[in-house]
């Protein structure tokens, strides 16, 4: 009987003891594709992707919760095309992606209710209660967390105009190319 | 003369395209009459934009200020003749995309009248160098070679910095240009007054003149001007492109080699081109700034080639007007020299301070043949005149290896042009070029955004924890002034009276909202009038 007893619990010692060290020996400090992948999005965590951060998004792809990997409008098709390469995925069908793009406030029909100011993720707009806001255009990431709290449906998505200072050239043999 | 090598020295590299300056070299400058209108763009000059200080309607005086030097590195830029201001608008200029600049349009009034307020030096030496530097700045003069560097900069060496030799350039290596020819010819004594002044603004004692061998008539021209002149030589060079490039001057003419990413004052030496000179004269003597360039007009496709001295701000077409009009099998026109220059998209754009010609050349004399893969042959590391590997370049840019680029030395490359001249597979390797440095410019321009947007993000997050703290600190705070209060039975008929009328009011006010949600029911409306009414004396 005592030698059954002593037996067991020595078994049980022992498989503690190694299943402890093991734990602690080979601890993974969470899934480090999430950290890279996080590092990959804007970190404006605006939530337009419908998770609450850029953190959560980069976890629930890893986890393979989701697939889309689109969903990160500030990113863009540019980042979109970086999560593709790393996960080894296809990169998918993005909201036509023509160039930037940054919010505008039509001032003639702002109310000045500060939701949009309250939504921003970056601070990017300014204005005061009952007075006309605006948005600080190099600041703006496109993100459009403003477009829905506003109540009057003032704010538009405009392109950002290409100037002699932000062109850039094509690639030869790219359509548009100048030779 | 220790700094200039007793025999001249060769840079590695280069090439030997068709000069074709025989169609302009005997052609002398020649005024153009008056166009209808002149478009003078804001940014002529590398650096900051010019800021315009005139408004529509104006009355100007040629020589006027339009734009005001928009920072340390920019440039004025001045009212080519007197008129009036028509416009001030976006127009397009001479760029590669083709995109339009802030533009100042000109109706000139016919009289060319010079401010009568703008007065020269006779004798330049009794003015003080920096006093120069400042006339040189506030005549807008830049780099008249083609690379419109603002040129007090230039002569405004470091403290710590000697500067032993002013170098002129007057290389011109370019195929097909000779306005720099022709203004040593027909003006030898102007450019030695414009190098006597930068002499003195720099009070630097020896100056060298580097012409190419191709040119014997500027040479002579020059030789005679300088005679007994012991400080300023007339230097013939062997004619190799791209001699004119500044680094490579340096190299051919002292033996020194300027490093990566200096500037030649590192080694000596400051580099002035030889139009730049005459307009700097001009500019001290005359009080003149500088409103006009000499512009070689020629090419297969031109009627009648030309020199002629151009205002700023006339449009490409009225030059070629003057010209004689573009022939038909023209193909393509640039600005520029056909090694370095822009092709143009449209011909109704200004000439600039930086525009040394108009060319338009005819499908024999332009390239336009389909690019093949590399050979690998190494022609083009044979030719390139700053040692780098241009095959390798293109092919990181090309396989938008964009982070590789820098590695190789991207921005070493001075796009002169001589590898793509020699590549037998056609590659246009200096389009390559110019695409991976705007783009990795670009590139950086998206890093400091990302970098503030996530900096922003931050600080938002920062500031809303606080706020939040602050809010719980106060509530903690005002629940204890109401414990306190509670405590304090004795003086508590105050407050008793004053709490029930918030309440009242707090129920009329929630009854408004109601009814408008309700919408149209008349007693309730006149419910909350009645509210209103009754809480209205108590406040």
């Amino acid at each position: 009987m005592i030698e059954a007893v002593l037996g067991m619990g020595g078994l049980a010692l022992a498989a503690g003891l190694g299943l402890g060290f093991a734990a602690k020996k080979f601890h993974v400090e969470g899934d480090p594709r999430v950290d890279n992948l996080t590092a990959l999005l804007p970190a404006t965590n605006c939530g337009n992707c419908g998770y609450p951060g850029c953190r959560p998004y980069a976890e629930a792809l890893i986890s393979e919760e989701i697939s889309n990997i689109g969903l990160c409008a500030p990113g863009g098709m540019e980042t979109m095309e970086k999560i593709a390469a790393m996960l080894g995925v296809e990169p998918v069908e993005m909201e036509a992606d023509t160039g930037p793009k940054v919010a505008y406030v039509r001032e003639e029909d702002c109310i000045g209710c500060t939701a949009c100011i309250k939504a921003c993720p970056v601070d990017a707009i300014i204005g005061a209660n009952k007075q006309s806001h605006t948005v600080i255009v190099e600041m703006c990431t496109a993100c459009k967390a403003c477009i829905e709290p506003c109540p009057v449906d003032c704010i538009d998505m405009v392109p950002v105009p290409v100037t002699l200072y932000s062109w850039t050239w094509s690639k030869p043999g790219d359509h548009g190319a100048v030779h | 003369m220790g700094i200039v090598a007793s025999v001249l020295k060769k840079f590695h590299g280069g090439v030997h395209p068709t000069g074709h300056k025989e169609l302009t070299e005997r052609c002398a400058i020649e005024p153009m009459p008056m166009p209808e209108r002149l478009i003078v763009p804001l940014h002529q000059h590398l650096g900051a934009p010019s800021v315009p200080v005139v408004q529509v309607g104006d009355k100007v005086f040629k020589g006027d200020l339009l734009g005001a030097s928009g920072g340390f590195v920019s440039a004025a830029i001045h009212a080519p003749t007197s008129g009036t201001i028509q416009a001030i608008q976006e127009h397009p200029v001479g760029h590669p995309s083709g995109l339009t600049m802030l533009c100042v349009v000109i109706a000139p009034d016919g009289a060319d009248q010079w401010n009568p307020g703008l007065k020269g030096t006779a004798d330049p030496t009794t003015l003080d160098p920096s006093a120069i530097r400042d006339r040189i700045k506030g005549a807008g003069i830049v780099g008249l070679g083609g690379a419109t560097f603002p040129s007090f900069i230039k002569l405004s060496p470091p403290r710590d910095k000697v500067v032993d030799l002013l170098l002129i350039n007057a290389v011109e290596c370019e195929p097909y240009l000779t306005c720099d020819a022709r203004l040593m010819e027909e003006r030898p004594q102007d450019v030695v007054a414009g190098i006597r002044i930068m002499l003195h603004a720099l009070q630097t004692k020896q100056c060298v003149i580097g012409i190419e061998a191709n040119k014997p008539k500027a040479i002579a021209a020059m030789e005679k001007a300088v005679a007994g002149q012991s400080d300023i030589r007339v230097v013939s060079l062997p004619v190799m492109y791209p001699q004119g490039s500044e680094k490579q001057l340096i190299e051919v003419v002292t033996g020194r080699q300027v490093p990566s990413k200096g500037l030649p004052v590192d080694v000596g030496v400051i580099v002035h081109n030889v139009a730049t000179a005459v307009a700097i004269r001009d500019t001290i003597e005359l009080g003149h700034p500088l409103v006009s360039r000499i512009v070689t007009v020629t090419g297969g496709g031109i009627t009648r080639p030309a020199n002629v001295e151009v205002l700023i701000g006339t449009l490409v077409d009225d030059v070629i007007r003057h010209c004689g009009g573009l022939k038909s099998h023209t193909k393509k026109v640039i600005m520029g020299g056909p090694m370095m220059g822009l092709a143009l998209h449209q011909t109704d754009i200004p000439v600039v301070k930086g525009t040394s010609g108009i060319l338009a050349l005819t499908a024999e004399e332009s390239s336009g043949k389909t690019e093949h893969p590399c050979i690998r042959c190494g022609s083009c590391v044979n030719a390139c005149p700053i040692q780098l590997v241009p095959c390798t370049m293109a092919w990181f840019a090309k396989t938008d290896q964009i982070d590789q680029l820098p590695k190789v030395d991207l921005f070493d490359c001075i796009e002169c042009g001589s590898c793509a001249y020699v590549c037998p597979a056609n590659i246009p390797l200096v389009h390559y070029f110019r695409y991976g440095k705007l783009t990795l410019q670009a590139k950086d321009r998206e890093d400091k955004k990302k970098a503030l947007t996530k900096q922003r993000s931050q600080a938002r997050e920062e500031r809303l924890a606080r706020e939040k703290e602050e809010k719980e600190r106060k509530k903690e705070e005002m629940k204890a002034k109401m414990a306190a209060k509670k405590s304090d039975v004795g003086s508590s008929s105050e407050v008793k009276t004053g709490s029930p009328t918030v309440s009242k009011k707090v129920t009329a006010k929630g009854g408004t909202a109601t009814d408008s949600k309700g919408g149209g029911d008349d007693p309730p409306v006149d419910h909350a009038k009645t509210a209103k009414g009754t809480s209205l004396p108590e406040e």
